[in-house]
């Protein structure tokens, strides 16, 4: 074992040792615990992005349609069918899931610029639908007056609906049982392949690597894990609508992805509690934030390309 | 019936012809330059504020003359300033920083213009209908079409017979080989993007006296002029055009006989274009 891994491990201790206890010191340095929550969501949502555009490759820019169905499926199981979180959480990733795996192949021959516009396009046909078909999906509105259910597990329930704490670790169980999975893969063959891909495509293929099939699979699981994210999202706030499956959203993972380093398994955590923080404090102080905002991805394109990590990683390599 | 299809045909031409015209704009800047312009649709609101402004003082037709190009000096400035800096680097940067300027534009304009819907006022003469049965065919329609076609056939005869224009077909084709004959080619890609914003704002004064001015103008057309590009194929600025009046017109039909699909018809289309001919209609094989 050299030196870099030793910080690698060092690196996952302190991480899980930070979201272990934030309930507990989120609110002394002027936090809350649904920060921490919501945090944790998108940093899931951007780590499921990243599966695709830091270790396989492929830039896309329409994740906000799978995590917008993943929230609409949880919701409205809640809603309409029957009050149960988990089943409606497994009914969220299915739909979204398979809706991934359906565009897939259509895309999955493209590339570059070419595959970011029509990741883009299919997304928005899920937000035309989630504006339009109103009589389900409450249309502009959102989807609202419903609540996440407590977990029965048979000999103890667990409260998520009025402790906020609760909800926290369940948010950050999911988020642990998604990332643990992401890793996994990654250090597969599957996921040697993938990088294989991203480093040379067309060496890949010589090496008879189906490439195009690999870059579906990796499209259907990176929308499973970003779908899993909008379930907790539409729990988190017992709400959704058309604004959290925008193109604008998808936009969100990808600058977060970036912000926190792409090239690394925990950039994009640090780049979604970075970019949130961010947005808490301006949008309490301006109401011109998008203003703001826009400001920011520029800036981030402009002076920050590597991401936090990837300067950190620079610096020490140097 | 019939006269219900006519008028839905003619409305989904005009349309169409406001989704090519967008997307010949970003089809432009995206063959030359490798960048998906993203605030395209800020720019073309910019357009259409602009002309509010200046028609108290210019008048419409001075400012249908004057708006698209402060709009494209607008542009040009903006690609010496930021665009410029993210020429051949990973495509991912330059559409965040579009994002992020579609923000800042959409927010900008909301900042100096107000939120709600301003009045534009078209002169009298293009409000009028042109005939008792065909109610629907104002003059002012019918000049936007005649103004988008002319806008349409002068982009591809200053592509086809400037100087100018065989440069950027020769650089869409291989730039580093245009650079080595020795052609300024950071001053052509600056001129190209300059290009495709007046195409934008152009587009933005013209559809202000249909669609209403508001900051948020540009965002229905954005997502059906990308389907545009997607469906004529990349790199082929004749499918870019065919592309889009072909789904304006075929959303233009759907809304007679099932009018709550007229905007998933494009996307089928998309789709369908994609299953059976993966590079467009009229793109080249192997490009993307």
């Amino acid at each position: 074992m050299n030196g870099f891994d030793i910080n690698k491990q060092a690196a996952n201790v302190v991480v899980w040792l930070l979201l272990l206890t934030a309930p507990f010191w989120l609110v002394s340095v002027g936090g809350y615990v649904e920060l921490g929550s919501r945090v944790l969501i998108y940093a899931l949502a951007a780590m499921a992005l990243n599966f695709l555009l830091g270790y396989t490759g492929v830039l896309s820019f329409g994740h906000a349609a799978y995590f917008g169905l993943g929230g609409y499926g949880t919701a409205m199981v809640i809603k309409f069918l029957y009050p149960s979180t988990p089943l409606a959480m497994l009914v969220g990733i299915v739909a979204a899931t398979l809706a991934a795996a359906a565009i897939g192949p259509l895309i999955a021959r493209l590339r570059g610029v070419y595959f970011a516009m029509c990741t883009i396009a299919f997304g928005q046909v899920f937000y035309y639908i989630s504006f339009q078909w109103s009589s389900v999906t409450g249309g502009d509105d959102g989807l609202s007056a419903w609540q996440r259910q407590p977990i029965n597990f048979g000999v103890a329930t667990l409260d998520i609906l009025n402790d906020n704490k609760a909800f926290y670790y369940f948010v950050l169980a999911v988020f642990a049982i998604c990332v643990g999975l992401m890793a996994f893969l990654l250090r597969s063959p599957f996921g040697r392949t993938l990088l294989a891909i991203r480093e040379n495509e067309r060496r890949a293929r010589f090496l008879g690597i189906p490439v195009d099939r690999h870059i579906w699979m990796s499209w259907v699981i990176s929308c499973c894990f970003v779908s899993v994210a909008g379930c907790l999202y539409a729990l988190l706030s017992d709400f959704i609508d058309p604004r959290a499956i925008r193109w604008d959203q998808s936009g969100n993972f990808v600058i977060m992805a970036v912000l926190g380093g792409m090239r690394s398994f925990w950039g994009p955590l640090i780049g979604a509690a970075i970019f949130l923080v961010l947005q808490d404090y301006i949008s309490s102080h301006t109401e011109n934030w998008m203003s703001f905002v826009g400001l920011f991805f520029v800036l981030i394109v402009l002076f920050f390309p590597r991401g936090v990590l990837g300067l950190i990683k620079r610096k020490s390599a140097s | 019936m019939s006269t219900l299809l006519i008028f839905n045909i003619v409305n989904g031409l005009i349309i169409g012809a406001f989704y090519a015209l967008m997307a010949l704009g970003l089809s432009l800047i995206l063959n030359l330059s490798g960048v998906i312009n993203f605030a395209h649709g800020g720019f073309l609101a910019i357009g259409g504020y602009l002309a509010y402004t200046l028609i108290p003082y210019l008048g419409f037709w001075g400012a249908l003359v004057a708006a698209p190009l402060l709009v494209a000096l607008i542009g040009i400035a903006v690609e010496r300033v930021l665009i410029r800096r993210l020429y051949g680097r990973d495509p991912l940067y330059s559409l965040l920083l579009t994002f992020g300027l579609a923000f800042m534009i959409e927010d900008g304009t909301r900042f100096i213009w107000g939120a709600q819907s301003l009045p534009y006022q078209i002169p009298a003469m293009l409000s009028a209908p042109l005939s008792s049965s065909l109610f629907f065919l104002t003059g002012y329609r019918v000049f936007m079409m005649v103004l988008v076609a002319a806008a349409v056939i002068g982009l591809f005869l200053i592509l086809n017979r400037t100087r100018l224009g065989l440069r950027i077909r020769a650089g869409t084709l291989d730039l580093e080989t245009v650079s080595v004959l020795g052609v300024n080619v950071r001053m052509l890609r600056n001129l190209n993007f300059g290009l495709g914003i007046y195409l934008a704002g152009l587009a933005g004064v013209l559809a202000s006296g249909m669609l209403g001015l508001q900051p948020t103008i540009g965002d229905s057309l954005i997502m059906p002029s990308f389907i545009s590009i997607i469906v004529g194929g990349l790199g082929s600025l004749p499918g870019t055009l065919l592309g889009g009046i072909l789904i304006g017109v075929a959303s233009g039909i759907t809304t007679v006989f099932f009018p709550s699909a007229s905007e998933a018809v494009i996307y089928v289309i998309m789709a369908a274009v994609l299953i059976v001919r993966p590079r467009g209609l009229l793109g080249e094989e192997g490009r993307f």
